[in-house]
C-alpha cells in the first residue's frame, strides 16, 4: 500500500482536534496522532478541518500526524453479529479486553465481525441469474436465525460462479459479470439509510408481553416510541424487559451514556433467558452496543447510528428489528458537547440548533419496509428519554414527540408508591390505536377498541373522583361511583400493574391480557347487576372473589382457572342478590 | 525519558484561573504545568494546546501571576504517586501531605483513570454493612455500587459521613477493607474535626484523607476527587481490597466545574452549569465497581446538598441519572431530632436486590424491608388525615399503622452517633416493631419468615 499523505494537527481541545495538509472530505474517517486515534471529520474550513476524535486525546501535541482514510464511518455486517457486545464504534468489547486488559485504553484496532470464523454458505442463485443489490444471494446459519447473504449495494449483474462451503466473512463466494466480488460481509456507512423499495403501514403490533403498553398504548412493528422519565422511574427496567419479551426476531439494544453495571446486568443475565417464542438463549437474538457514560464522548454520539444500521442490516434480510436507546438525551448531550467545542451558535438550553433535525432524521429511519429483495421487515425504534429535573418540556423531550407516535410518560411518582410499570395513563398515548385496530379484531377480539375504550374511560373518570374523595372522603359518593372506584382499583392493579420478577406474570402474551380484561369487565358487569339489585356497595367491595383475578395472572396456563373464576364472580354476586332481594 | 525542559515567559492573558502562553514547542493536551512566581511553584494543567497557544489552567489561584511568569511544561499529565505507604496519611485536595509526612513515595498513576470495560465488569452482589440501620436494611449499600447521599445544608451528612468511614466493613469476607475521604471545599474547622475524628478512632490507619479546604483554590477541587478514585483504583485491582471512596461535598466539585467553565468563556447549561457536566460527573461516579478476576471492589458514596433541597437542581438530577439509587435526607425528620434523619420513602438502592438474603445478609432482609417500607408509607399518609379529623376518627388497624410509623422513626431510624448496629441487630429490630402489627397483616413477609421470626 502506498504511503497515505500526512497532515498535521494544529490545535487539540479536549475530543475536538484542528489539523491540517491534506485533503478531506465531510465524515471522512481520520487516524490522529502518532497513536493512530480513531477520528471522524466534522467540519471542512479554509486552510483547516476541524476532526471528533472518538478516544481519549490527553498527550496528543500539535505537530503530530494525521491521515485519511477516505472512508465515512462504517460498520462491518455479515454473520457473527448477533450475540455481540460492542462499544460506540463496533469494536467488540471481548476483543478489547483481550487486547488491552479490563479498563479500556487508546489505539486499538478490532474487527467488528470474526475474520477467522467459517460459516457454511449455501447459495440460493446460480450462474447467469441476475442479481441486484440487496438481493439475497444464499444463507447461512447464524445461530438458529438463518442469516441471510444479501448482494453489496450498488451492483448489478449476471452471476459469472458461485460457491458452496465453509467461507470466512472475508472469502470471496463468486462473481458477479460487473466485476462485484461477493462476499458474506460488507461494510456500511452508518450515517446513511440502507435502501428499501417501498415503506408499508404500521398495521402489526409490536406484541412485548407487558399489558399496559400491549393493551393501552400499542407500538406498531416500525414505530416510534418515546419513553421519558426522571430518574428513579424505570426507563431502563422497561427497555430491558422490552429487549427480552418482545416479539422481535433481532433485538439492538443501545446503551448509550449510561451506567455500566447496568449493562454488565444485561451481559450477565441474557445468556441464561429463554424466547418464549423460540426456546433460544435470548442473547442469540441480540446485538448490545455499550457506550458507558465515562467512555469517549464522540464514539457515545456514533453508537445510536451503529445500532440504527445494525438493525437496518436485519431488516433487509427480512427481520422485525427492534431497537433500543437508551438514553437518547446523553446522545443529545454528546452533540451538544462537540457543538460547544466548536462554538456553534446554541439553540434551547444549549442544545445545538440543529437538534430536532438530527432527532427527526433518526427517528425516520424506524419503519415497515418491502425490502429490495422483495421481503417485509420492520425497525421498531424505542427510544429512552432522561429529561432534567424531569420536566418533560425540556427540547429533546419534546423535538421526540414531534416524531414519536407513541408516548409512555413515566412517572416518578407512581415509581415511589411501587407501581410498575410506572406509566401514566393519563398522560400517555399512542396514535396507532387506529392503524392496529384491524390487527386486534381480527387476531385477538372483535371488540377490542370499544373494550380499551371503556377501560380508559373509567380510569379518567376515577381521576376526577379522586379529586372529590380527597376532599370528603369515598363514603359521601354515590354507590355507582364507588363501585366505579373500586373496578378502577382493578384495572390499575391487575392490567396495568406487571411483576417484571414474577416467574409467570413478567410475560403476558396478548391473548391472556384480553382474558385478564374480560375478567375485570366481567367482575363490573356482575356487581353493577347486583347494585342494581338493590345488594349495597360496600358488600360488592368485599367481594372475595375478585382476588382470584390476580391469580388468574400468575397462572401460566391460565384458561381453566379464568373459567372457574368467572364462575366464582357471578355466583357470588347471584348469592348477594338472593340475600337482598 | 531525559530531556531539559524548556521555560517560557511568553504568557499573554491571564483570565480567573487560566492562563495563555504563546510560542512554545508542541505541548500535550492534559499536561501538567510548573509556574515560578517569584521563587515559589505553583501547578496547573493543559486545556488546549494549538500551535500558537496553549491555555492552562492552574490548580492554585492566579494571584500574583503577570506576563513575567515563567512556564515548564512538564509532558505528562496529572499522576499520584502510590505505594502501601500512603495508607493512614492525611492528604491536601492535590495530594500534598498536611500531617507533617514525608512527599509520597512510589509508582506514579494517571487520575484521569481510564473507563472499565463493561464486559469486564462483575456484577455487585454483596453488602457492606455501615452499621446504620436505614442503609443497612432499606437502601443497602452494594460493593461496587455508587449510592449518592442527598442532604441540604446544615442537615448532619458530615457525622453520618464519619459514622460510616468508621464503622464501615465487609461481613464474612477475609479481604481487607480500606476508606478513602475525599472532601471538598470544606472549611478548617470541618477538616479539623474529620482528622480528629478519624485518629481518635483508629480508623486513620485503614484510611486516606484527601482534604480540600474552603480557601483552596477551586480549580484543585476538581483534582481531588481523582486523586481519591485513583488511590481506591490502585487498592481495590492491584491490592484486592474492598474500598469504600466517601465523597463530600459534591455540590462544591460543581460550582468549581462551574466557575472554570465561566472563565473559559464556555457556552453554559442549565442554571449556569457546563454542558458537559454529565460526562465530568459520570467520569467520577462510573469509577466504582467490581472487574473479573479480582477480589477488591471500587464503592463510592458520594454526598452532595442539594441547594434549597431541591431536588430537581441539576446537581442532585445529574447524579441520581448516573448513580445507582439515592439516599436521602429529610429536613423533617432532622427538625424531629432523629438522628440520622435518612428519609426511607425517597430513598433507593438500585442493587440491593441482588446483595441481600439467605448467605449474604439474612433470609429474610428483602421481605422485612419491603414490609416495613409499606407499614411505614401507610402510617405517613396517615399523618395527614390525623391533622384534619383527630386520632379518634381512625380505626384501630389504622392507628396502628400510625404509632408503627412514631416507632420506627424513633427507634429504627434514631440511632447513635457511636451505635454500630450489625445486620442481624437491624433486622431483630425491625422484627421487635413489626410484633406491634398482628401477625396476619404483615402480608408481605410470608407465612414462614413469620413463623420463625415474629
Amino acid at each position: 500500500m502506498a504511503k497515505k499523505a500526512q497532515g498535521k494537527i494544529i490545535r487539540v481541545s479536549g475530543p475536538v482536534v484542528e489539523a491540517t495538509g491534506i485533503e478531506v472530505r465531510m465524515s471522512d474517517i481520520v487516524r490522529v496522532g502518532d497513536e493512530a486515534l480513531m477520528g471522524e471529520v466534522i467540519r471542512v474550513d479554509t486552510d483547516s478541518f476541524i476532526i471528533q476524535v472518538y478516544e481519549d486525546t490527553t498527550g496528543v501535541k500539535p505537530g503530530e500526524p494525521v491521515t485519511n482514510t477516505e472512508l465515512p464511518l462504517s460498520v462491518e455486517v455479515g454473520p457473527g453479529l448477533l450475540g455481540s457486545i460492542y462499544d460506540g464504534i463496533q469494536r467488540p468489547l471481548q476483543v478489547l479486553e483481550d487486547e488491552m486488559g479490563h479498563f479500556i485504553k487508546r489505539g486499538v484496532d478490532a474487527n467488528g465481525i470474526s475474520h477467522e470464523k467459517k460459516w457454511t454458505f449455501t447459495p440460493t442463485v446460480k450462474k447467469g441469474d441476475t442479481v441486484t443489490s440487496g438481493q439475497v444471494i444464499g444463507t447461512v446459519k447464524e445461530f438458529d436465525i438463518e442469516h441471510k447473504v444479501l448482494a453489496p449495494q450498488k451492483c448489478e449483474g449476471s452471476v459469472e460462479s458461485i460457491s458452496k462451503g465453509d467461507f470466512t466473512v472475508e472469502d470471496v463466494l463468486g462473481k458477479l459479470s460487473d466485476g462485484t466480488e461477493l462476499k458474506l460481509s460488507q461494510f456500511q456507512p452508518v450515517r446513511v439509510p440502507r435502501k428499501f423499495t417501498t415503506k408499508l403501514a404500521p398495521s402489526i403490533p409490536l406484541n412485548t408481553g407487558q399489558r399496559v403498553y400491549d393493551v393501552f398504548f400499542p407500538v406498531a412493528k416500525g414505530g416510534v416510541a418515546a419513553l421519558p422519565g426522571p430518574f428513579g422511574a424505570g426507563k431502563t427496567v422497561t427497555q430491558q424487559s422490552i429487549a427480552k419479551w418482545s416479539d422481535a426476531d433481532i433485538v439492538v439494544y443501545v446503551g448509550c451514556g449510561e451506567r455500566g453495571n447496568e449493562m454488565t446486568e444485561v451481559l450477565s443475565e441474557f445468556p441464561h433467558l429463554i424466547d418464549p417464542k423460540t426456546g433460544k438463549p435470548m442473547m442469540e437474538r441480540t446485538i448490545l452496543i455499550a457506550n458507558t457514560s465515562n467512555m469517549p464522548v464522540a464514539a457515545r454520539e456514533a453508537s445510536v447510528y451503529v445500532g440504527m444500521t445494525l438493525a437496518e442490516y436485519y431488516r433487509d434480510q427480512g427481520y422485525n428489528v427492534a431497537m433500543m436507546a437508551d438514553s437518547t438525551s446523553r446522545w443529545a448531550e454528546a452533540m451538544r458537547e462537540i457543538s460547544s467545542r466548536l462554538e456553534e451558535m446554541p439553540g434551547e438550553e444549549g442544545y445545538p440548533a440543529y437538534l430536532s433535525t438530527k432527532l427527526a432524521n433518526f427517528y425516520e429511519r424506524a419503519g415497515r419496509v418491502t425490502t429490495l429483495n422483495g421481503d417485509e421487515g420492520s425497525v421498531t425504534v424505542i427510544g429512552a428519554v432522561s429529561p432534567a429535573g424531569g420536566d418533560f418540556s425540556e427540547p429533546v423531550t419534546q423535538n421526540t414527540l414531534r416524531v414519536a407516535k407513541c408516548f409512555w410518560a413515566l412517572d416518578a411518582k407512581l415509581a415511589e408508591k411501587r407501581h410498575y410499570w410506572s406509566i401514566n395513563w393519563l398522560k400517555s398515548y399512542s396514535l396507532y390505536h387506529e392503524s392496529l385496530r384491524d390487527y386486534f379484531r381480527e387476531e385477538v377480539d372483535k371488540n377490542w377498541a370499544s373494550k380499551i375504550r371503556a377501560l380508559m374511560d373509567l380510569l379518567q373518570e376515577e381521576d376526577k373522583l379522586m379529586e372529590i374523595v380527597q376532599l370528603v372522603g369515598s363514603d359521601s359518593l354515590p354507590e355507582n361511583q364507588q363501585l366505579t372506584l373500586e373496578v378502577s382499583r382493578l384495572i390499575r392493579e391487575e392490567l396495568l400493574q406487571q411483576n417484571a420478577f414474577h416467574e409467570v406474570d413478567k410475560y403476558c402474551p396478548i391473548n391472556k391480557s384480553n382474558d385478564l380484561i374480560d375478567l375485570v369487565l366481567h367482575f363490573r358487569e356482575e356487581a353493577s347487576k347486583a347494585l342494581q339489585k338493590g345488594v349495597p356497595v360496600s358488600n360488592i367491595i368485599d367481594s372475595k372473589t375478585k382476588y382470584q383475578i390476580a391469580d388468574v395472572r400468575m397462572e401460566k396456563e391460565h384458561s381453566e382457572l379464568l373459567k372457574e373464576v368467572t364462575k366464582a364472580i357471578s355466583k357470588e354476586m347471584e348469592d348477594l342478590i338472593k340475600q337482598y332481594a | 525519558m531525559v530531556s531539559i525542559k524548556k521555560e517560557y515567559k511568553t504568557v499573554n492573558r491571564v483570565a480567573g484561573p487560566l492562563i495563555f502562553v504563546e510560542k512554545t514547542h508542541p505541548v500535550g493536551y492534559g499536561e501538567v504545568v510548573e509556574l515560578n512566581v517569584n521563587n515559589e511553584k505553583k501547578f496547573g494543567q493543559v486545556l488546549e494546546t494549538s500551535e500558537n497557544q496553549v491555555v492552562v489552567q492552574l490548580f492554585e489561584g492566579t494571584q500574583g501571576i503577570g506576563k513575567d511568569v515563567s512556564v515548564k511544561f512538564m509532558g505528562e499529565p496529572v499522576t499520584l504517586k502510590l505505594d502501601d505507604s500512603i495508607k493512614g496519611r492525611v492528604l491536601s485536595g492535590i495530594g500534598a501531605p498536611l500531617d507533617g509526612g514525608v512527599e509520597l513515595t512510589g509508582k506514579k498513576h494517571d487520575i484521569t483513570g481510564a473507563a472499565i470495560n463493561p464486559y469486564s465488569r462483575v456484577f455487585p452482589d454483596n453488602c457492606i454493612q455501615t452499621g446504620i440501620s436505614s442503609i443497612d436494611m432499606m437502601t443497602s449499600l452494594v460493593r461496587g455500587q455508587k449510592l449518592p447521599i442527598f442532604s441540604g445544608s446544615g442537615l448532619p451528612h458530615n457525622d453520618l459521613a464519619l459514622q460510616i468511614a468508621r464503622q464501615a466493613k465487609v461481613v464474612g469476607d477475609k479481604s481487607e477493607f480500606l476508606v478513602v475521604f475525599a472532601a471538598m471545599g470544606i472549611t478548617n474547622e470541618e477538616a479539623l474535626k474529620f482528622q480528629k475524628s478519624f485518629e481518635e478512632s483508629g480508623a486513620i490507619d485503614n484510611a486516606i484523607l484527601f482534604m480540600n479546604k474552603a480557601d483552596d483554590p477551586s480549580v484543585e477541587r476538581l483534582i481531588t476527587p481523582r486523586m481519591a478514585l485513583t488511590a481506591a483504583e490502585y487498592f481495590a485491582f492491584e491490592k484486592e481490597m474492598h474500598v469504600l471512596v466517601i465523597m463530600t461535598d459534591m455540590t462544591n466539585y460543581c460550582e468549581s466545574l462551574r466557575e472554570i467553565g465561566a472563565a473559559r468563556e464556555e457556552i453554559p447549561g442549565r442554571r449556569g452549569y457546563p454542558g458537559y457536566m454529565y460526562t465530568d460527573l459520570a467520569m467520577l461516579y462510573e469509577r466504582a465497581g467490581l472487574v473479573k478476576g479480582k477480589k477488591g471492589s471500587v464503592t463510592q458514596l458520594p454526598i452532595l446538598s442539594m441547594p434549597g433541597d431541591d431536588k430537581t437542581h441539576p446537581i442532585p438530577d445529574l447524579t441520581g441519572y448516573i448513580t445507582e439509587g439515592q439516599v436521602q435526607l429529610g429536613r423533617d425528620l432532622y427538625r424531629q431530632n432523629i438522628y440520622p434523619c435518612i428519609d426511607v420513602l425517597p430513598s433507593l438502592s438500585r442493587l440491593m436486590k441482588e446483595g441481600v438474603g439467605e448467605g449474604k445478609t439474612r433470609e429474610d432482609h428483602a421481605k422485612v424491608a419491603d414490609q416495613c417500607y409499606a407499614l411505614y408509607a401507610e402510617g405517613r399518609d396517615l399523618r395527614g388525615l390525623v391533622a384534619i379529623v383527630g386520632e379518634e376518627a381512625l380505626s384501630a388497624r389504622d392507628l396502628r399503622k400510625l404509632n408503627f410509623a412514631k416507632a420506627f422513626e424513633e427507634r429504627f431510624l434514631q440511632q447513635g452517633l457511636d451505635e454500630d448496629r450489625s445486620f442481624a441487630q437491624t433486622l431483630d429490630l425491625a422484627w421487635e416493631l413489626m410484633r406491634m402489627i398482628p401477625k396476619e397483616e404483615l402480608t408481605k413477609v410470608g407465612k414462614d419468615l413469620r413463623e420463625k421470626y415474629y
